[in-house]
């Protein structure tokens, strides 16, 4: 076996390490070492975006990063979007807009529409479908899941108290 | 999936980098955004027993204007390109292109840099680069290098990169202020490869055309410039009939391969297609 080493990172803003073989993708240490079983494996080919993590401010995909990558990283998976048992409005605004059906793709899908409205706070439903090209879902046909991201983005304009 | 073994490198800095590759020898592959190498060592038709790491590299990455030219870290993302609001003012040509590279996940981890060494004919730097007339900076043991996108390209996954050399930067020089630009690609969904896709870059002359360049994605065992076209197009105005002779004159040089994107004579008209509205595009945005 290769070299293990230790990788430590901030994770939904807990200091964590694990130590990892080179070759082991952040998907794995993930779900296998960290017990975050929300980010998902979909396509394992960086296609889908079921696997969507935000490291240091941005959405990746974490079936094509190697978790020795992320040393010192800040990490926030679809774990730390709640805060204090409050759902994050984008949480929230899936449910309301039932912008989920299986709800494979959904962890991925708000991890990066959480992104998407760091960075552009009031999207146009074009911008929210080019935003959120890299996830895939199969049930909803992305109609709901463009009504819920544009909801969320109304609630947190209006409420810029609500953590986002 | 989940890559075979191998080594993990992280160098500070471009000298280490040089010499981590000369002492751990050609069984080492540069990482850059990951995003074409890990796929390919998991499906194992890569297996380097090294990787090193160009990521934690900072002077690899940024976009600064350096007298008529733009400056871009090898490292730097698609992301970044995409946001760069001196790329949309000088070079607009990239930014646009830039958009149309994979999904946005990718784009914040894929490098200009990774695009353009990894010598892939369907990636989308390569015919931007022509098309834009850039220089690469090849960085080695025995220091710096300069080398023109055209020439770069060799064949399907070969560059003149030498064994033990980075390319450290990217340089355009900034086109003439009115100049049209447009990158038209065709793909079958957010993600994929162009079936094919036209790079142009246009100056005019009153009603006429000063200078043009014109570069194809994914049509042949690199990136194409399509010399005849350009040439026939310059002094030339741009209407339907000498849009159709320069689109005929690039299909003339096409020979893609077939494959789950069409055959070969869908891949070349397309290219056809692609270069006629990438000339109408930039056109309409040219100023004479």
């Amino acid at each position: 076996m290769a070299k293990t080493q230790k990788v430590s990172f901030k994770l939904n803003g807990k200091s964590v390490e694990a130590v990892v073989e080179p070759r082991e993708l952040l998907i794995h240490t993930l779900r296998e070492k960290l017990l975050h079983t929300g980010p998902h494996i979909g396509c394992e080919t960086s296609h889908c975006g079921a696997c969507t993590v935000d490291v240091d401010g941005m959405s990746v995909k974490s079936c094509t990063v190697l978790t020795v990558q992320c040393e010192g990283a800040d990490m926030l998976t679809i774990e730390g979007l709640d805060q204090g048992g409050v759902l994050h409005a984008l949480q929230q605004a899936f449910h309301e807009e039932h912008g989920l059906q299986c709800g494979y793709c959904t962890p991925g899908m708000i991890t990066r529409a959480y992104r998407l409205l760091k960075e552009n706070p009031n999207p146009t439903e074009q911008e929210i479908r080019y935003g959120i090209a890299g996830n895939l879902c199969r049930c909803t046909g992305y109609q709901n899941i463009v009504k819920a991201v544009q909801s969320a983005a109304k609630k947190l304009a209006s409420a810029p108290a609500v953590p986002a | 999936m989940i890559p075979a073994e191998f080594d993990y490198h992280a160098p500070r800095s471009v000298a280490d980098a040089i010499k981590m590759l000369a002492t751990l020898g050609p069984d080492a592959k540069l990482l850059a955004g990951g995003h074409s190498l890990l796929p390919m060592m998991k499906l194992r038709f890569a297996q380097p027993s090294h990787l090193i790491d160009l990521g934690k590299i900072p002077t690899l990455r940024g976009i600064t204007q350096v007298g008529n030219e733009i400056h871009i870290g090898a490292m730097t993302t698609e992301h970044d390109l995409l946001h760069s609001k001196l790329l949309a003012d000088k070079v607009p040509l990239l930014v646009e292109g830039a958009g149309w590279i994979a999904d946005p996940q990718i784009r914040y981890k894929g490098t200009i840099g990774g695009d353009i060494s990894h010598g892939d004919a369907g990636n989308d730097h390569p015919a931007l680069m022509l098309a834009l007339d850039a220089s690469f900076v090849l960085t080695g043991p025995k220091g710096e290098r300069v080398v023109k996108a055209n020439g770069y390209f060799l064949g399907m996954y070969s560059t003149l990169l030498a064994p033990g050399e980075i390319l450290t930067q990217i340089r355009v020089p900034v086109p003439a202020a009115g100049s049209g630009w447009s990158y038209q690609k065709l793909k079958r969904k957010t993600g994929d490869f162009a079936t094919a896709a036209t790079a142009v870059q246009l100056q005019m002359k009153g009603a006429n055309v000063a200078k043009v360049a014109i570069a194809l994605t994914n049509v042949g065992s690199t990136a194409l410039k399509a010399k005849a076209a350009e040439d026939y197009l310059t002094g030339k105005a741009i209407n339907s009939a000498s849009i159709a002779e320069a689109a005929r004159l690039a299909m003339s040089i096409c020979d893609p391969a077939a494959d789950q994107r069409g055959d070969v004579a869908y891949k070349t008209a397309m290219c056809g297609e692609m270069t006629q509205r990438a000339l109408l595009a930039a056109h309409a945005r040219a100023k004479a």
